[in-house]
């Protein structure tokens, strides 16, 4: 799959994943409070964020996104106290994928979204998308 | 190619969704889609001529699988579920996509990007559904008796409230006596009942119940079984043991006051107090307040005592929260102390005041008694000190621009909130997750407040965090309303949505067994090797395993790799 055939009007695509019981509410939210983000973001929930394998994450970057986005329990988290320490090695681990596929680890980025943190998803989607932005400028300088 | 006959049907939400999103585009591209047998949309997928729709072509086209695209899963995920039940199909096999908070309220300005963004979430929905599996609940026949853990007011409350409805309750309290801290107290706020008097009422209800039992000295010790049927022992006076089976458990075990640390504004110098022990000073005062056989003529209350800390080296685990009660209590104890010698002077050294709702009243009648209120800073706190006999207290008054006020005074109350009691037995018995601030967590704090992770355990009071007494016991009736609809059935259906192993590839290597905090893996044995085995009845479905597992032989149910996977390249593929 080419990343360029799927562009949303050439902003970055960015993979979410939420969780059923915290973060996706928070996003549904956003929603449901009709602020805006971008087209480019779309969502899967999952369980919890520290259930999330790191290949899915290398996955979707090979897939064509990018970049991927973990909305965290954070503390919030029903199932596990320490969801925060769980889901950091998760990325971690998923990270470290990414480099040895010759992928910038930023292009994973994880924050703990909670069930009303409809503002936060917004104003982590925007910061993420320019973020990703400049990643692909600098990575396109270095390769000219 | 797959063989799968599936339904996809495309919701206009009545406008909500195909005013901003081409609900026919979506349908026209899905409908030439591998496994897609009929692609419709619909004006409202959850009115009752829709649902009846679906399970007529449910039946008409033997579909095996179902996809509607319309609101968030959280308000009708249940609903399509049925309508999938009541045609016979799995309901495991429907898929609910999200058109409408996650795509046509974000995208109002931009109908072709919102458009082809809900063609990919439906493609995606879609790929889930053609690799989903019919999965079977257990059902469990429930046990009508409840135990409530904690013969507080709140433990009471709900154990008079399950008896009315007609369930055995076994109530045990840890100490010597039932009441919780409540039968320590006199008159409490805002209508000064008694405490004592307000306990006793209601031990005199549970002994008039002839369906309530209750230990005192008694602890839970074990626990086995799951929701609507568990087996617990309980151990009373250190001695005996005792084995019952519980439909349900409700936690209502209470809090501790904050203790300070010696030398925290002053403690431990003579005449600085906690407001537990001003509260007790104030109850056995008969005619003039005196401490230590010297009438007190002067009052300094401190707020936000171990409350609101910041974290700092020395204090590596601050209590950040607010314990809500204590601005109430406190000015309650200043209205007390007024009723007794209304000469006494009274100053409040607040950061905040926090009387909210009602209470407001009490704070306005003890300012028009003569209390006097001063806000200090958290960066400079009050500054208590002892000189010869005499206590000084300095504070900077932040409406006065931040000059220095040096008070006299006979006592000073420490104003100190609630922190979680030690529990760390029944934590491990119970495998109840505790939050950042050590009390019991609960799902989501405020659509499944007194629902915990452990199907079946319920939160009631401040075991789950700072609460008054009112709040405490609507808790607990929340507590008991939940327990009842649980065991009110005769069965409850087990979520199938749970961990499952691979079992030609686990080689048991036990890291799933560590992650998991529940106990639900066990080793089991599967053609003469050793594998990871997951017990149904205790898997949460968290996949706190999944991602450890170094053979990826672990998924769980509905979220599985394959189905991930699908997901993503659906989400990520060209739309056409």
């Amino acid at each position: 799959m080419s990343a360029d055939r799927a562009k949303t009007d050439g902003e970055p695509r960015v993979l979410v994943f939420s969780t059923n019981t915290i973060s996706d509410p928070g996003i549904d939210l956003a929603g449901g409070s009709h602020m805006p983000y971008s087209p480019a973001v779309v969502v899967i929930p999952v369980p919890c964020s520290s259930g999330i394998r790191p290949s899915w994450v290398l996955h979707a970057i090979d897939a064509g996104f990018d970049g991927v986005f973990i909305a965290a329990d954070g503390t919030d988290c029903a199932y596990l106290p320490d969801c925060t320490k769980r889901t950091g090695d998760v990325v971690q681990r998923a990270q470290s994928l990414l480099a040895e596929h010759n992928h910038n680890p930023r292009r994973l980025k994880m924050a703990a979204i909670c069930s009303v943190c409809a503002e936060s998803f917004q104003s982590h989607m925007e910061k993420f998308q320019a973020a990703l932005v400049k990643l692909k400028a600098g990575q396109e300088k270095v390769v000219s | 190619m797959t063989d799968r006959k599936i339904g996809v049907y495309i919701c206009h939400c009545g406008g909500n969704i195909s005013d901003y999103v081409d609900v026919k585009q979506i349908r026209d591209a899905v409908s030439r889609d591998d496994g897609v047998v009929i692609a419709r949309t619909t004006m409202f997928a959850c009115s009752d001529a829709a649902q009846e729709e679906m399970i007529d072509d449910i039946k008409t086209h033997q579909l095996d699988g179902l996809v509607v695209a319309s609101c968030s899963p959280k308000l009708h995920l249940f609903t399509f579920r049925a309508v999938a039940e009541r045609a016979g199909l799995n309901p495991y096999q429907y898929v609910q996509v999200n058109l409408r908070e996650q795509d046509s309220w974000v995208h109002q300005h931009n109908i072709p990007e919102a458009t082809q963004k809900g063609i990919r979430l439906v493609r995606a929905g879609l790929a889930k559904c053609v690799l989903s599996e019919p999965l079977s609940t257990m059902r469990i026949k429930t046990i009508p008796k409840v135990l409530i853990i904690g013969a507080g007011v709140a433990g009471l409350r709900a154990a008079a409230s399950l008896a009315d409805m007609g369930f055995a309750v076994y109530l045990i309290e840890r100490s010597s006596k039932a009441g919780g801290m409540v039968a320590q107290w006199g008159k409490l706020f805002p209508h000064d009942r008694d405490g004592r008097a307000l306990v006793a009422d209601l031990h005199n209800e549970i002994k008039r119940r002839e369906n309530i039992t209750l230990f005192t000295s008694a602890e839970l010790v074990e626990k086995s079984g799951s929701v609507g049927d568990f087996s617990i022992k309980i151990r009373v006076k250190e001695q005996e043991e005792i084995s019952l089976n519980v439909g349900s458990i409700i936690v209502a075990t209470g809090f501790d006051p904050y203790n300070p640390e010696p030398g925290e504004f002053g403690y431990g110098l003579e005449g600085v107090i906690t407001l537990p022990q001003f509260k007790e000073l104030l109850d056995e005062s008969e005619g003039l307040l005196s401490y230590n056989g010297r009438r007190v003529r002067n009052i300094t209350y401190i707020y936000c005592v171990g409350s609101r800390q910041e974290q700092t080296a020395e204090r590596p685990n601050p209590n950040k929260y607010c314990s809500r009660y204590c601005c109430n209590a406190a000015v309650h104890s200043a209205i007390c102390a007024d009723a007794l010698d209304a000469e006494v002077n009274q100053y409040h050294l607040y950061r905040d005041m926090r009387t909210y709702g009602k209470n407001e009243l009490m704070y306005e009648r003890a300012g028009r008694q003569g209390s006097v209120f001063v806000q200090y800073d958290e960066s400079d706190p009050p500054l208590v000190e002892k000189t010869g006999d005499k206590l000084r207290v300095r504070v900077k008054d932040r409406l006065i621009g931040g000059e220095e006020i040096e008070i006299v005074p006979d006592l000073v109350v420490l104003v100190t909130g609630m922190v979680p009691r030690e529990n760390q037995k029944l934590i491990d018995v119970l495998k109840l997750p505790v939050g950042r601030d050590g009390f019991f967590n609960e799902i989501h704090p405020k659509l499944r407040p007194v629902e915990t992770v452990i199907d079946g355990v319920f939160i009631a009071g401040t075991s789950q965090g700072p609460k008054t007494l009112a709040e405490s016991v609507a808790s607990a009736m929340a507590a008991v309303a939940k327990s009842a609809a649980l065991l009110m059935k005769g069965y409850v259906d087990l979520e199938p949505l749970i961990a499952r192993v691979d079992q030609q590839r686990c080689i048991w290597c036990d890291a799933c067994t560590d992650a998991c905090p529940y106990g639900a893996i066990e080793k089991v044995s599967f053609e003469g090797k050793e594998i990871a085995g997951v017990i149904p009845s205790l898997c949460k479905g968290g996949g706190a395993c999944v991602p450890v597992c170094p053979e990826n032989a672990l998924d769980v149910e509905g979220y599985t790799d394959k189905q991930i996977t699908a997901m993503i390249d659906s989400m990520a593929g060209e739309v056409v």
